[in-house]
Formats: structure tokens, sequence, C-alpha cells
């Protein structure tokens, strides 16, 4: 299998075998565009589903207890609908505070009777109150305010970089195609968002453009003698560097979704519900849409910015009509259609591929 | 091999530091948990209600926000914050804080500025004695800014105004005769003796600065802004009889601790608090200093009273126009510090009074930190196979570099949670396991370059040097975009947000510390091995497996060209047959040929 896939990275590199990912570009936007329409249109109509950390929720402590079990609350809690997975502590040696979703009135006395039953102890002991979020509005407020200054950093960094603004902006399309879809498969699924949720989602954001980043540095390379020559179009060159970073790419995602991958079965099929699998499913997700945006929308996308540009139609017209020439010259109609690749080095022809002497005083007639 | 050598000292180095901290002072050998794995203490903090304000769910919000920041700027230790029943603040922090920490926490940290009009003894009575000038405990003053020994236009502005001040200090009596003005008077500025009602001068007769219970600063004793006002020196070694509040503590822009510098630039010993203020502090300032310039002592100095007390009282030797003001006092450093960043996040709009102060377990069990770390594992063994399919021998110079870079991640993160009161959290562990990936692609990117080297012919030492000039600028550049990412948010967000920037940024420091210092040097060292150099089946840099063949055969002689490779066949997969414009000229000429022998015969 190693020896096919060197051939096989071998053939897209000399660009014996190519995916016309640039030329069918309208297939990957108009998939790219549904698949965040459908995101955006679950995170309005079914929203996320917030945990306490966010939306505050109903504490209950209860005191004196002889046991410091974290099994009897879990189990009484699991009893209440619609109340989420609480976070259990013990407070000082002897009390134990559990943390759930805001409950009714009922609700909250039904549930202080399950715990004082649970625990053994009186239920006027067991206390109630609302307790407001760990994760507020000021804690958003500020990241958001601070992935706002990245994003326009990160952008100015970039047009420096690679000499583009284009670049910039079609990395951070891609960025936000990946976040939208890794936040709208969380309201598809309906797992609680947690602030562990929240840190996977920022880790993809970082992921996604350290991804796009690697893919463009090899199209800069690309393209970047691109108007000296004749005989590719841009378009043609930055497919080739998709193309050239297939493997990179592959091999790239496979080893980052390994791990998350083994967190994930183990956060949702040993441990159930909890910090691990929360995680896990963002970065899971984040991980191969990244993948997918970097290799399908990134580069096309920029392509098609470029292809805007006065100079670079006119680039590719020429090319087109350098193409024309070669073929009217020997009389065939069909489009010629060109090999985009690295260039291979040729093999030595021998002597008799030397040019001739012209000189006329040598003997003529010796012609090999 | 100077790289290889700077790991291994960069290791060596750390885990010395580490078994000497944890021999002499209160270091571990294991990172330190955050409180959803290890558990802390919780402070319940009751808010008390000062002049008669209602405690307000915004002011509530505002507190919960300042005091985030506040413990934000002493770590990055994740604590968790919020609101209980409406009013009241629960803080957990984890592990067993430190008596500072839970400072922070707690204190209110209400500055205010007032001018001096009496200084006295710090014994009770002895009306008599009031107004005394020489007194020992203010000989700090404060000076233009203070600070900047670099800007030395402030300098010069500072020093003629010392001399101006002295000359006005000598004149003196301009402000004596209001002295005399009774009670009855309005006052006519903040430093007018009218302030010092009947009452007032009383109750600095009364005050007893030597009992220890007056030295405790707090809500009850802020006063009244818009009086006079009586208190003690932090220390005890003076009373005060204040004016009006001048300059609250909300004007303070920024603060900061540091050795004090004279005008002349010198470095003190002296540890103090600098302050800038804002375009309206800074107004109010230059008024301020302006008219207690003029007055006589103790009436040039002005007192700064933080939580009711006067922690310093400096005179005024020049006008202040550019708002940089100077605390000292007898300051620790570490007290410096924690007066500047209590100063930095503003105080709280209330005062707290302590209810519980508990241990509380950790929210997740043990089990999920060990089913992380085993997820974790299982995730590094998979990428190790992996890599070995993909790269043969190669994969275990990832998987080599995989463990290193484990070993830093730990070490690391070791000595931070020792010297940064880093604590690592669950997510934090996630975050750490999804870095096996990153750091991964660096040698992904890396091999594949090395790939492309070799695929144009090159053997195999030429293909890691250019190979790693390639990659090298492409993994600096993603670095730099995960880095940018990390630091930005870093400081800019707060609590959870800012703990993540720092795993973030720590991993990706840590992967280029990697790929520069083990990865490419181990690749230059294996690149002269014969088994690697010579291509081996198992290298995975097997040339003839890439498709490149060396067209130098030795004794002078070129491989002859081979009788396909003129015209190579066209491959059909992905887009169908493609072929260079003289491959295809060449195919239809040969099309052409056979056209005319074909017609040739017919005819």
């Amino acid at each position: 299998m190693p020896g096919r896939m060197a051939q096989w990275g071998n053939d897209l590199y000399t660009g014996k075998r190519s995916y016309n990912i640039v030329g069918t570009k309208n297939r990957w936007f108009a998939l790219g565009g549904a698949v965040v329409l459908a995101a955006v249109v679950l995170l309005t109509t079914v929203g996320l589903n917030l945990g306490i950390a966010f939306r505050g929720g109903s504490e209950f402590t209860v005191p004196g207890v002889a046991d410091v079990a974290e099994q009897p609350a879990l189990d009484a809690v699991a009893q209440i609908e619609g109340a989420d997975p609480p976070r259990v502590s013990v407070v000082g040696s002897d009390s134990i505070r559990v943390q759930t979703s805001r409950l009714t009135d009922d609700e909250t006395d039904e549930l202080a009777n399950l715990l004082a039953d649970a625990y053994g102890v009186d239920k006027d002991q067991v206390g109630s109150s609302f307790i407001g979020a760990t994760w507020g509005k000021d804690v958003t407020s500020k990241a958001m305010r601070g992935l706002v200054i990245f994003l326009v950093l990160v952008a100015a960094v970039l047009t420096v970089y690679f000499r583009d603004w284009r670049m910039a902006v079609s990395g951070i399309v891609a960025l936000l195609h990946d976040v939208a879809i890794t936040v709208g498969v969380y309201a598809a699924v309906g797992w609680e968002v947690t602030p562990a949720t929240m840190i996977g989602f920022l880790t993809i954001l970082g992921y996604s453009l350290y991804d796009t980043v690697v893919v463009f540095d090899k199209v800069r390379e690309n393209v970047a003698k691109v108007l000296d020559q004749k005989r590719y179009t841009f378009g043609e060159l930055a497919n080739l560097a998709v193309n050239q970073t297939l493997v990179r790419s592959l091999n790239t995602s496979v080893v980052a979704v390994l791990p998350v991958a083994s967190i994930l079965f183990i956060g949702a099929f040993l441990l159930g519900a909890g910090t691990l699998r929360d995680i896990a499913l963002a970065l899971f997700v984040g991980i191969l849409v990244g993948t997918f945006s970097s290799v399908f929308l990134a580069t096309p996308l920029l392509v098609w910015l470029r292809e805007r540009e006065p100079h670079i139609r006119e680039h590719n017209a020429l090319v087109t009509k350098a193409r024309a020439a070669v073929v009217t010259e020997d009389g065939a109609e069909e489009q010629v259609r060109v090999r985009v690749g690295a260039l291979v080095p040729g093999e030595h022809q021998g002597n008799r591929a030397q040019p001739r002497r012209k000189n006329s005083s040598r003997p003529a007639g010796r012609k090999s | 091999m100077r790289p290889l050598v700077t790991l291994a000292l960069l290791v060596i180095g750390l885990v010395a530091a580490l078994v000497a901290g944890e021999r002499w002072s209160d270091a571990s050998l294991t990172p330190q948990l955050a409180l959803d794995l290890e558990g802390g203490t919780e402070v319940i903090l009751r808010p008390v209600a000062t002049t008669g304000e209602d405690v307000t769910d915004a002011a509530i919000a505002q507190a919960i926000d300042i005091i985030r920041q506040r413990v934000d700027a002493s770590g990055v230790a994740e604590a968790e914050i919020t609101s209980q029943g409406g009013s009241n603040i629960v803080v957990g922090l984890p592990g067993t804080p430190s008596e500072e920490t839970l400072r922070l926490v707690k204190e209110s940290a209400q500055l205010v500025f007032r001018p001096v009009l009496v200084v006295a003894n710090p014994e009770p009575y002895d009306p008599t004695a009031v107004a005394d000038p020489t007194v020992p405990t203010d000989d700090a003053a404060v000076g233009d800014g203070a600070t900047d020994e670099g800007a030395t236009g402030t300098e010069d502005g500072a020093g003629t105004a010392d001399q101006v001040s002295k000359a006005a200090t000598g004149e003196g009596d301009g402000g004596s005769g209001d002295s005399g003005s009774g009670d009855s008077a309005t006052p006519a500025n903040p430093s007018d003796l009218s302030w010092l009602t009947a009452d007032l001068t009383t109750q600095l007769n009364e005050l007893d600065c030597t009992d220890p219970a007056n030295l405790v600063g707090g809500a009850s004793r802020v006063g009244d802004p818009n009086a006079g006002f009586v208190t003690c020196a932090v220390d005890g070694t003076a009373k005060y009889a204040l004016g009006p509040v001048e300059i609250t503590g909300d004007l303070v822009s920024s603060a900061s601790s540091g050795l004090r510098v004279t005008a002349q630039g010198a470095i003190t010993n002296e540890r103090v608090v600098n302050l800038e203020f804002n375009s309206e502090g800074t107004r109010i300032f230059a008024d301020t200093t302006e008219r207690l310039l003029s007055l006589e002592a103790p009436r040039n100095q002005f007192a700064i009273v933080l939580d009711g007390l006067v922690i310093s009282a400096p005179q005024v030797n020049s006008v202040i126009p550019d708002g940089g003001a100077e605390i000292s006092g007898n300051f620790t450093t570490a007290a410096a510090n924690t007066l500047a960043r209590q100063l930095n996040f503003g105080s709280l709009p209330l005062t707290f009074e302590v209810q519980s102060e508990e241990q509380i377990s950790a929210t997740l069990g043990d089990e999920q930190l060990q089913r992380g770390l085993l997820a974790g594992l299982i995730g590094l063994i998979l990428v190790g196979l992996y890599s070995l399919g993909q790269y043969r021998a190669l994969g275990f110079v990832t998987i080599a570099s995989l463990v290193v870079a484990g070993a830093l991640a730990f070490l690391t993160i070791t000595v931070l949670s020792w010297v940064q009161g880093y604590r690592l959290s669950l997510p934090g562990v996630a975050g750490l396991i999804v870095a096996i990936g990153i750091t991964a692609d660096s040698f992904i990117v890396y091999f594949e370059r090395i790939k492309d080297e070799l695929r144009e012919g090159r053997p195999l030492a030429a293909a890691v040097d250019a190979g790693w000039s390639r990659a090298k600028r492409t993994i600096l550049a993603s670095d730099a975009v995960s880095l940018l990412a990390a630091v930005v948010l870093y400081f800019l967000a707060v609590g959870g947000v800012r703990g993540f920037a720092f795993t973030l940024g720590l991993t990706t420091v840590i992967d280029l510390i990697i790929v520069f210092l083990f990865t490419h040097p181990v690749m230059l060292l294996l690149s002269r091995r014969r088994f690697f150099a010579e291509g081996h089946r198992f290298s995975g840099l097997d040339p003839s497996l890439l498709g490149a063949r060396s067209r130098y055969v030795g004794r002078g002689k070129v491989r002859e060209p081979e009788p396909a490779a003129g015209a190579p066949q066209p491959v059909a997969a992905g887009v169908g047959d493609w072929m260079t414009i003289a491959e295809r000229k060449a195919a239809q000429r040969a099309a052409a040929g056979e056209h005319a022998q074909a017609e040739g015969k017919d005819a």
C-alpha cells in the first residue's frame, strides 16, 4: 500500500495524474455553501443547547452526608426530565453539591426530595438556589473581541506574507465555513455545549487556518512566476499545488484525526456525556471539514478571485492563444489538453543531440 | 550536532530546575491540575451594603468581571466565578490558593485621592499638636511622571518645576489666611480648611491610629466622598484630616509596579506603583497639583487613600500635566504587584464579606483524566503505526520526535505550573492530545518536501537540504498563524479561553523547538547513513519508489533514454489523457506519418 501511495504521490507531483479541483470549483462552492446554509438554518431554528456554564442553573446542597459518593446524585438528577447531566462535587468534608440546568419550582421540590432520600438526610436540610453562569456574557464578549482582532491581524499578516490579500480572504472564508459547520453539527446533534466545546471550536479555528496556510504556501511557490511563462494558466498552477499537497493533506488529517477519534470513541462510548466527548466531537468534525475546505474551497476561491483581475485574465487568454497556435499549425482542430506538472528533467540524448558544428573548413558529409 | 546538544541542555535544564524546585521549593514533579480535575477552594462573597446603594445585577456582573481579571492577571489558574442566588459571588480557585490570591479576590480596592488638610501624630487627643508638618511618614515626593528616564524633555520640565516649587513653598502664606475661616463658610476648593468641621476635628482628636483595629481598610471606612474625612496611615504612623475626594480610582487608566526612578534617572531600591491617568484624570490631576503647589505644608500634600486608609501622602513639588503619578510607601515587591494589579482593573463596585471558604472536590472524576490519557496513548500508538506504514523507517523519526515533544510538553507544563501557577484542565489535556496532530504535520510537510526533491532526481543529502529550506518556510508561516492566535487570545480573552490560548501557544512553540532542534538534525544525521542515503526499500526514501532515476550511472556514463521515454503513455485517471504540447505534436506527427504511409500504399 505505501508503494502504491508513493506512486500515487509521484503521479500527483509530476502531474501524470491530476484531480481537476480548481476546474470544478462551482461544484465545491455549491456543496460548501449548501452545508453552511444548512448549519445556519439549524443554528437559527434549533439553536445550540447551551449548558449551565452559559445559562446558569439550579444548585442543591445536601449537608451532613455520611457517604459522599457521587452516584446517588447522578441517579437522582437522571429521574428529572429535561435536567442536564449534573456537576457533582463534595464541599467541605460532608456536603454534596449538585448543579444542573435551571428547574421549575415543582422540579426543584422533587429533586430536593430525591436527593434527601438518596443521601438519607432530612428534606428540609437540602438547600437550593439559582446560580449564575460561570462562562458569562463578559467571557464570550471578550473572546469575540479577541477573535475579531485576531482575524484582522491574521488577514494583515497573511497579506504581507503572501503579498496577496486574496489569499487572506480565501483563508478566512474557509475558516468561517469550518467553524459554521462544526457549530452547526452541535445544533444538529443537540449535545450540550460546555466550555470544553467552546475550546474545541477555538482549536478548530486555529487548525483550519494552519491547514490552509500550508496549502497556500505551495500555491504561492507554484504561481510565483506565473506571468513570466505562457505554458500554464494561474488556475492550472494552483490546481497543481493542491494536487502536490494532497498526500500531505491526507496524511496530516489522518494523523490529527486518529487521537481525536480515540478520545471521541472513549469519551462517547465508555464515559458517556462529559468534557472529553464534548471537545472530541467538535474536533473530529472540525478537522475533517477543515481538511475539506483547505483542499476544495480555499484554493478554488483564490483562483476565482484572482481570475477577476485583468492581468490574470489577459495571461489566461495568452496561454489559450499559444495553445491554439500550436493546434492550427498542425491543422488539428480538437482542443489541446495540457499536462500540468512539475517539470521533469529530460534524459540525456547522447552526442547526437548536440548542435552540429557549422564550420565549413571541416570535411562535409559527416552527418552523423 | 549543536541543535541536538541545545535540545539536550534544554531538557536537562528543565529537569534540573524541577528537581531543585521540588527539593528546595514548592515545586512538584507532576503538573498541577485545575479546578475540574483537582477541586480547590470555594469562596462565597456576600456584598455589604455601604452607603445605602442597592446591590444591582449590573454591579454584581461588574464585580465578577473585575475579580476574574484580577485572578487571570496572577497566572493562568482558570478560576471559576459565578453569581449565586442573585447577589452572592462564588469564586472557585484550584488547589489551595495563597493568601495573596485570596486578597485579590476579596479586597475591593477603592482608590481615591484627597487633599491633605492636617497631619497629626497617631496617638489620640492632644488637639494642640495638630498640624505638625514634620511627621516622618511621607518623604515621598511626586515628580513629573517621576519615571521616564528616557524622556529628556520631561526631565527638563521637572527640573525647572522643582525650582519653581521650592520658591512657591518658600512664600507659603497664600493659603494660610484661609485657615481662620470658620465652619460657616462654603469651602472654596477641596484644600480649604473649612472642610474641617468641628465634628471632624473631634473625630481627628479621638482617632487612635496605634490601635490595629483602626488599621484595617474596608467598605465601612471609605467615607463620604463629598465631605472631609479623617483616617490613619496604613502603617499606623500618622493620622490625617483630608478634604473631599478629588480623583477616583476609575480615572486611572493603568497601573504598574516597579523600582522607583529618581528625577536624575537613577534607579533606587524602593518599590513604587506608577499610575497613568486617563484624559479626564490627567486634567483634574494637573489642576490639583497646580493648586497644591502654592499651599504651605502639609496642605501641599495629597493623600492616596485605598479602602479608607492613607497608603501614601506625597508632597507636590511640581505641576503634573501628563497624568503620571507614583505611589510610594513601604511596599514589599508582592504588595506593590498586588496593588498595581488591583488598580489596573478598577475597584469593585461593591465591597464583600467572605461568607464561607471551603474545600470543594473535583467536578470530574479521576476516571475522566485517566480515560483521557488512555485515549491520548491509543491515539499516539495509532499515529505511530500510520507513520510507519506511510514513511517506513522515517516513521521512527516521527515517533521519536513525538515522544521528545511529549516529554518537553510535560516538563514545560510542570515547570510553568510551579513558576506561573499554570493548571492543567481536562480541555487542556484534550488540547495537548490534538497537538500531536499539529506537531506531526510539521514532520509530514518536511518529509513530503524531501520526497519532492528526491523526485527531482537529487541525492538524499541534497534533497534533505533543499527540502528543509522549503519546508522551513511553510512550517514557520503556519506556526506563526497559530502563535498569533495564541498571543491575541491570551491577552484579550479571559477565563477558559485564556487557558486555551496558553496551551495553544505552548504546543506551537514546542512544535517549532522539536522540528528545528530534533527532527531536522536527526534527518541530517540519517541522510548520511547508507541505509537511507542509498534508499533502502524500507527507508521510506527509496528513489525508485518515488519515481526518480538518477541519470548518472557511474563511470562517466549516463543512462540511455528508454524507448518509451519519448512519448509516455497517457494515463487514464482523474481527468484523462494529458500531454505536453511537445508530446501532442509528436503524436500528431506520428499519426500524420502513418496516415501518409497508408495513403501511399493506397495510391
